[in-house]
């Protein structure tokens, strides 16, 4: 039974990863990616690792494929100009492909396996003592036995964080800002003003009409709505326009 | 008989199937209620009476609706990816119940009481985003694909402070096993100690499941109808029922999480005397009253406050706490051992 299982988990995941390469459409593509991402979730289900399958799940299917989605619909594709460079490009495609290939077999041909399995770092799991699940083992491994290495990927990633976001990083002086603590400062009177006009006269004031007081302007900001970035706005200026 | 249904590969599969109906079919009856209970509660709230006509107090509202949007003609838009189209609703509605699984009703009472219950959750909850790119994308329409890409930045960006949120749950209960966390809240449910975490959970929730104010994939002035507005008949059916059942998953998330699930407030005698399952329902009720209160009363939020709100406020904030969590438990020797 657990065996027909991991044929039929194995066999969809290797064909989803062969259109993943073969589709023609590159939404198609992701989409067979996350078929296989799903696939191999079920693989580490069929061998027990629970944790690692909801894991992979969540990470690769939940957050990272839906990036790569995301980003992949919003590409403008012409399909006749990609079958155009086809043949510009095949030559060297196929020499790249052919190197790899036979460093695959050389590696293939040496890679010494010994004969006796090295006893597996379990973590403790299922041993008298031992945590009783495999996400107990894992906390262990990671956050006991290799907890250096575990900070340092961190810190790695942390770095490429911090470069991502340096590059593309930059100040949008034009852009709408809001400022959420200037809003809740607004009193009423700021913005307001009760007139008792009489009826059929109108209002004098303003020049007949009625404006917000200056201060409702966004002043502070330059570059806020319809201001150049450069100079800042005087209060008042450009209000008889 | 016992020995059939325990013993035997069909017996087993027999009582795998009517364990699997006895989640869904009063799941659905729920959802078809919830979106009467949806409609009234708004009414009252707005001085109007609501559905009236079908049955008395319009309790066949829902079915007529049901039978209605059955009836009516599936439209494929031209250009649509045909099988794309027609799986994405499939995808949300098969999704949303799915998750139901794992969902503790009583003491050890779910169809499935695996270790990593919570993560399950959280992995089905975080694919429900595909159904709504692949809707917004095979409808080969500019205001779905809008849509669809909105949800997509806004379900990503909430996750993570959901999961930071269960995190430090996680923390104090030593176990992923949702039986574990609601059996951990015997003494003092977990909305009393971590209580910003628990509107902070709400109202991530909120967002997850595209409700008001964070209705924004589907926001009518703007979207039409967001990534569903190619949809008729059936496929929008689908995505109805599959956006009210996630509703309703939340709901008991969040009664899981943080307001004891089937445990009774105090473990006294006239209180026990009520099953686990009826607490469960009436704390899952709770939140969805809240569901809609919300809906009733707040304006939407803008797409850039939405993702302020996400990335500079709740994230910030539950990674605080979270750390706050871990050190409060680990000072005063709280912290949970050898349960993992």
């Amino acid at each position: 039974m657990v065996q027909l299982v991991f044929y039929v988990f194995a066999t969809i995941l290797v064909g989803s990863a062969a259109m993943v390469i073969s589709a023609r459409n590159p939404v198609h593509s992701v989409l067979f990616l996350i078929l296989a991402f799903f696939n191999a979730a079920g693989l580490f289900l069929v061998a027990g690792a629970e944790f690692l399958a909801m894991i992979l799940v969540i990470v690769y299917v939940g957050a990272v494929a839906v990036l790569f989605l995301f980003v992949v619909m919003m590409l403008d594709i012409d399909f006749t100009k990609m079958r155009e460079g086809l043949q510009r490009y095949a030559p060297i495609g196929g020499v790249v492909g052919c190197i790899l290939f036979v460093e695959l077999v050389m590696a293939g041909v040496h890679w010494g396996m010994s004969p006796v399995m090295p006893a597996p770092i379990t973590g403790g799991l299922g041993q008298p003592g031992g945590a009783a699940t495999n996400t107990g083992a894992l906390g262990n491994l990671i956050y006991t036995h290799y907890i250096l290495l575990f900070q340092l990927c961190g810190l790695v990633l942390l770095v490429a964080m911090i470069g991502a976001i340096t590059l593309t990083l930059r100040d949008r002086p034009m852009g709408r800002r809001q400022i959420i603590s200037r809003q809740h400062e607004r009193k009423r009177a700021d913005t307001l003003e009760m007139m008792n006009v009489p009826l059929g006269q109108g209002t004098d004031a303003n020049g007949g009409f009625i404006r917000p007081n200056d201060s409702y302007y966004v002043t502070a900001v330059p570059g806020s709505y319809g201001v150049p970035a450069a100079e800042k706005r005087e209060p008042g200026e450009g209000d008889a326009e | 008989m016992a020995d059939f249904f325990f013993h035997t590969l069909a017996g087993q599969l027999i009582l795998m199937v009517l364990e699997t109906l006895a989640v869904l079919v009063p799941l659905l009856i729920a959802v078809a209620y919830l979106t009467l209970m949806e409609r009234k509660v708004m009414a009252a709230m707005q001085l109007r009476r609501g559905p009236n006509v079908n049955g008395i107090f319009g309790l066949l509202q829902a079915f007529a609706d049901a039978i209605k949007m059955i009836t009516k003609e599936t439209i494929i838009p031209a250009g649509a990816n045909r099988f794309l189209f027609l799986f994405a609703p499939f995808l949300t509605f098969s999704l949303a119940m799915t998750a139901w699984a794992v969902i503790p009703t009583g003491n050890g009472l779910a169809v499935a009481n695996i270790n990593v219950g919570i993560l399950y959750l959280l992995a089905i909850s975080s694919l429900g985003v595909y159904g709504m790119l692949i809707a917004g994308w095979a409808s080969n329409s500019k205001y779905a694909f809008l849509g669809s890409l909105r949800s997509a930045a806004q379900m990503v960006s909430y996750e993570v402070s959901i999961g930071l949120v269960i995190v430090s749950v996680l923390l104090a209960v030593g176990s992923l096993n949702l039986n574990d966390i609601v059996l951990a809240q015997r003494h003092v449910w977990f909305c009393v100690p971590m209580f910003p975490m628990f509107i902070l959970f709400f109202i991530s929730a909120l967002a997850e499941t595209n409700r008001a104010p964070f209705d924004l994939p589907e926001g009518e002035s703007e979207l039409v109808a967001g990534f569903f507005v190619e949809y008729s008949s059936l496929s929008f059916g689908l995505f109805f029922l599959g956006e009210y059942a996630n509703m309703i998953l939340m709901s008991g998330m969040v009664s899981i999480l943080f307001l004891g699930g089937w445990l009774p407030p105090l473990g006294i005698a006239p209180l026990t005397w009520i099953p686990g399952p009826l607490w469960l329902i009436a704390k899952i009720l709770f939140c969805l009253f809240v569901f809609i209160w919300t809906r009733a009363t707040f304006p939407r939020f803008r797409y850039d406050q939405l993702m302020r709100l996400g990335w500079k406020v709740f994230l910030p904030f539950s990674l605080l706490w979270m750390i706050a969590t871990a050190g409060f438990l680990l000072a005063t020797g709280l912290l949970p051992q050898g349960v993992s």
